[in-house]
């Protein structure tokens, strides 16, 4: 397979849908869709995102309403069907109140929103979305959300915690999960979690807002490039982000 | 036809920082007695139903797929009956 096909999901709100599409068929050079909401169908897709974004206003809940958009129901049978979904901030909230992932993401706990660019680490590479990343590697990926404080009940956190399903977590620069590295209160510091069957990712860290060497931050692409890892495809260009970083920092 | 009114609220183990900040508030203001501040949402519609018991199904399922999410929220409701208005 020489390339593949990411199907960007549209709602109304969304706003880092286009910034997933550049990534995706910019960078990655892979076919990129934008799919709107309404239609009933993801069409011939391998990799589907839920980007970033408000939609329906978080009326009620964050992603309660997009969760009965009619290409939801496609992304269920596509997810349950093994096909690799990636939800960002509130494609992470749709994944959720969607039951594609557990958990519920609350009111950040400073009640505050939080826009900057924050340390995390990888807590396990053998994953479809971290297989290009090393163990522990600290990865730098902007946050920008109020509702990102991601919570579960005990057992729910113990059995992803148990089977390797915590893929990213807050931590300082050197990699310490502790509490003040914690910009939400998240459980156990979590970021980013994938299914049970490992084809669903949900992190409220934006990647594809640090997969551009012009932003200076090119750690998300270790993520995108880590599923196409899994279709056999290697990214292009990646040695040449990390070649011209360690050129920009001297 | 019934009307509905649903009171969700997050579940009793989760901290509420918003109920904490307005109880700060309320406790600026001087009523130092004033305690467990916790912040909900109220939702009120209509249900064209012939009976008590379909509305209160109807209130139910509809607080339980959509209204509340279960895995942090509660809730709880009443059912009033509604003359139709001319």
């Amino acid at each position: 397979m020489s390339s593949i096909t990411f199907g960007i999901i549209g709602f109304p709100g969304s706003n880092c849908d286009h910034d997933a599409h550049y990534v995706a068929g910019n960078i990655l050079q892979q076919n990129a869709r934008l799919i709107w909401h309404k239609e009933g169908s993801l069409g011939d897709v391998d990799v589907v995102i839920l980007p970033g974004g408000f939609s329906y206003g978080d009326y009620l809940r964050c992603g309660a309403i997009a969760r009965f958009s009619p290409i939801m129901k496609d992304v269920v049978r596509f997810a349950k069907s093994g096909g690799i979904v990636i939800g960002i901030c509130n494609g992470f909230q749709i994944l959720t109140e969607a039951g594609l992932l557990p958990g519920a993401l609350l009111r950040n706990k400073s009640l505050q929103f939080i826009c900057r660019t924050v340390p995390l680490r990888v807590e396990t590479t053998s994953s479809r979305f971290t297989n290009q990343c090393k163990q522990g590697e600290v990865l730098h990926i902007p946050i920008a959300h109020g509702d990102g404080n991601y919570f579960a009940d005990e057992e729910t956190i113990r059995h992803l915690e148990d089977n390797g399903r915590v893929l990213f977590r807050y931590c300082d620069d050197d990699g310490n999960v502790t509490p003040e590295a914690n910009p939400n209160g998240s459980i156990n510091n979590i970021a980013g979690i994938m299914n049970e069957e490992g084809n669903v990712l949900g992190m409220m860290p934006h990647p594809e807002r640090a997969s551009d060497r012009v932003l200076r931050l090119t750690d998300g692409l270790k993520i995108f490039s880590s599923a196409l890892n899994s279709f056999g495809i290697e990214a292009p260009a990646i040695n040449l982000f990390e070649k011209e970083r360690s050129v920009i920092n001297g | 036809m019934y009307h509905a009114k649903v009171i969700v609220t997050l579940r009793k183990s989760i901290l509420d920082p918003q109920g904490k900040a307005v109880e700060h508030g309320i406790h600026s203001l001087g009523y130092t007695s004033v305690e467990n501040v916790r912040i909900g949402k109220f939702i009120e519609f209509d249900i064209d139903v012939p009976t008590q018991a379909e509305a209160e199904k109807v209130c139910r399922e509809v607080s339980d797929k959509l209204l509340a999410n279960p895995v942090m929220e509660d809730f709880t409701f009443v059912i009033e009956k509604k003359e139709r208005s001319a």
